[in-house]
């Protein structure tokens, strides 16, 4: 196929679209999944009860 | 500090800095043949090569570092990243001030030399700034907050130095190369090729010191602070390599030519530049809120849902707003719409992020009211809102048409820049730096409360100085008189601005004069955790009776 500024416009105004549109129920999907619920609460939180040092292995 | 290192560390160090001189050897020789300044260039790459090998061999026989070592975080590159951050903050926001009084009184170059002319000290102020002053800092923060959000120590002791020292050198080479008239003429692109590979190197060792310290990690979920600092990474990679493709005149010049020509090489460029703005100045320093707000004002974000959701559409919403730079040019016109449309959707994100931290200190204001640290980071939650809305607003063609080429894009990236930008980072600092040092507090909480009103007036002075000479200047050359000609000549809109121009370099020197305040509190705050005084107990975690420092030790 010829790769000419036509087609590149074709590709952005008709795909382009439906990748981010794709994309963002895709990003909804992940953070509103409710068994992500406890995982993303637990990282909010954690962050304020660390100490100073690393855990160890 | 080199006793950290261990000695197959301190080894590699010298090859590495052994490798950098012979390169800077090179540089000079094919500088001096060919008559090029990309001689100097070399010059100051073998010096600053040889300077650490000094340093490297002062501390090569030191003994082998403690295993102990391993059961702490890697915290000296940050110490020194921070330093080295205020030392290009006052640097930068200086040569700022030096500028903006040469446009009021333009025979402020004192030396009637090129290098102090105002093309050339510009890109000195903004790459001072940008780069030395922001970039530090994030290289800084993102060591502490990946180690602390990961629970695991940096991989090594000598590819953070790498980073951090690497990427001091090429704001060095760029702010020198600046002077002397080096430059490739792209906005926050300047320095030339040999630059940009070095600074790709060094870029490349930050992303896999970055996923390998992510890979150590002992929580289960990267917290989304680390995911804004990833996307910095990684995108101004791909920024940065595509829009420096260039081919140079020769390997013994430093003058190079771009890969790309006419309106492409406009389009890669603005692509670049907004996302400079976009992953340089936004993502890596909402990585920083979503760590420092929360954990100063000990309250957990409001919505880490929200926080997700944002960064995603931060991410990919931003590629494609570069070309509201490109309005009314040659750049096809539907490509000019789809940046101003992503540009006005970019509002969704970036509003999502700024109101997330105001709503994490909603119920917390007592805090923000008592502590200038935690106000420095409300007031940049501000801006940062602020200042997202007047760019989707002045990326509207019909708004952009009053806008371009005035001092309303000076103003309005400059809010970003103090309000924002400094102002997060400020505010990140004074909560870092008591931790690093282990002290219970800033040398001077009431010079936190001395820089935070400077910067907040510094500000604020300055982006009504721009708003107000920017919409002047954009209706004085858009004012026809009767017969169809314009009203007013360009000297006379240049006339229109002096009083503004002094008002803002009044702003700009308020901003600096808070800066160097900060900078002389950080400085009072690390000498006084050397002279032992107010030892922070809760930073001790194995303090016993016997080990308490007597007052004067």
């Amino acid at each position: 196929m010829d790769w000419t500024h036509d087609t590149l416009v074709a590709v952005s105004k008709s795909w382009g679209l439906f990748y981010l549109i794709g994309l963002s129920i895709a990003v909804l999907i992940y953070a509103l999944w409710p068994s992500n619920r406890a995982r993303f609460d637990d990282a909010k939180t954690s962050i304020l009860t660390e100490d100073d040092t690393p855990e160890q292995p | 500090m080199i006793a950290q290192l261990s000695v197959a560390e301190r080894q590699l160090a010298l090859v590495v800095l052994g490798l950098l001189a012979l390169a800077g050897l090179a540089m000079t020789v094919a500088g001096a043949v060919n008559g090029d300044l990309i001689a100097v260039h070399g010059l100051i790459v073998l010096v600053f090569a040889a300077v650490l090998m000094f340093v490297v061999g002062q501390g090569y026989y030191a003994p082998e570092p403690s295993p102990a070592r391993l059961a702490q975080y890697y915290d000296d590159p940050t110490k020194v990243g921070i330093v080295l951050a205020m030392i290009w903050a006052v640097i930068g926001m200086f040569v700022g001030v030096w500028v903006a009084a040469l446009l009021a009184w333009p025979e402020l170059t004192f030396v009637d030399q090129a290098w102090a002319s105002f093309g050339r000290i510009r890109p000195v102020h903004t790459s001072g700034v940008i780069f030395g002053f922001g970039g530090n800092a994030l290289i800084a923060t993102s060591y502490h907050v990946v180690q602390r959000t990961s629970r695991a120590r940096l991989p090594g002791q000598f590819s953070p130095w790498f980073v951090l020292l690497g990427f001091n050198l090429f704001c060095i080479l760029a702010a020198s190369g600046y002077l002397m008239g080096i430059t490739q003429n792209k906005e926050y692109a300047e320095p030339e090729w040999y630059a940009d590979i070095w600074l790709t190197i060094v870029w490349v060792a930050y992303f896999v010191l970055f996923l390998r310290t992510l890979q150590r990690r002992k929580e289960p979920h990267i917290y989304v602070a680390n995911w804004y600092y990833i996307a910095f990474i990684v995108v101004v990679a791909v920024l940065h390599i595509v829009n420096n493709l260039a081919l140079p005149a020769s390997m013994g010049e430093y003058k190079s030519y771009s890969l790309f020509s006419g309106v492409q090489d406009a389009m890669v460029q603005w692509w670049y530049g907004h996302n400079a703005v976009a992953f340089f100045l936004t993502a890596g320093f909402l990585g920083m809120m979503y760590y420092y707000l929360p954990k100063r004002a000990e309250r957990p974000i409001f919505s880490y849902r929200l926080s997700i959701i944002s960064f995603w559409g931060i991410t990919f919403l931003y590629m494609w707003a570069g070309s509201h730079h490109l309005h009314y040019t040659a750049l096809p016109q539907w490509v000019q719409t789809l940046g101003m449309t992503f540009s006005v959707v970019l509002l969704v994100p970036s509003w999502a992020s700024a109101g997330n931290a105001l709503a994490t200190l909603n119920g917390a204001w007592t805090k923000v009211r008592d502590d200038a640290t935690l106000r420095f980071m409300m007031v940049a939650a501000v801006f940062y809102g602020l200042s997202t809305f007047e760019g989707s607003f002045m990326a509207i063609r019909a708004v952009n048409s009053l806008s371009h080429y005035t001092d309303w894009t000076v103003g309005h990236v400059h809010a970003g820049a103090l309000g924002w930008v400094a102002m997060i980072t400020f505010g990140s600092f004074y909560a870092l730096v008591p931790w690093m040092w282990k002290q219970s507090r800033m040398y001077s909480p009431k010079l936190v409360e001395v820089h935070f009103w400077l910067a907040l007036i510094g500000t604020v002075i300055y982006v009504f100085a721009m708003w107000n000479s920017g919409i002047l200047q954009g209706l004085m050359w858009r004012t026809y008189g009767e017969s169809g000609g314009l009203a007013y000549s360009f000297m006379q809109s240049v006339e229109a601005m002096h009083p503004y121009y002094i008002a803002r370099m009044i702003g700009g020197l308020c901003f600096l004069l808070g800066a160097i305040v900060g900078f002389y509190n950080i400085i009072m705050t690390i000498r006084m955790s050397r002279q032992g005084t107010q030892p922070d107990a809760r930073d001790v975690p194995t303090a016993r009776a016997d080990q308490v420092l007597v007052a004067g030790e």
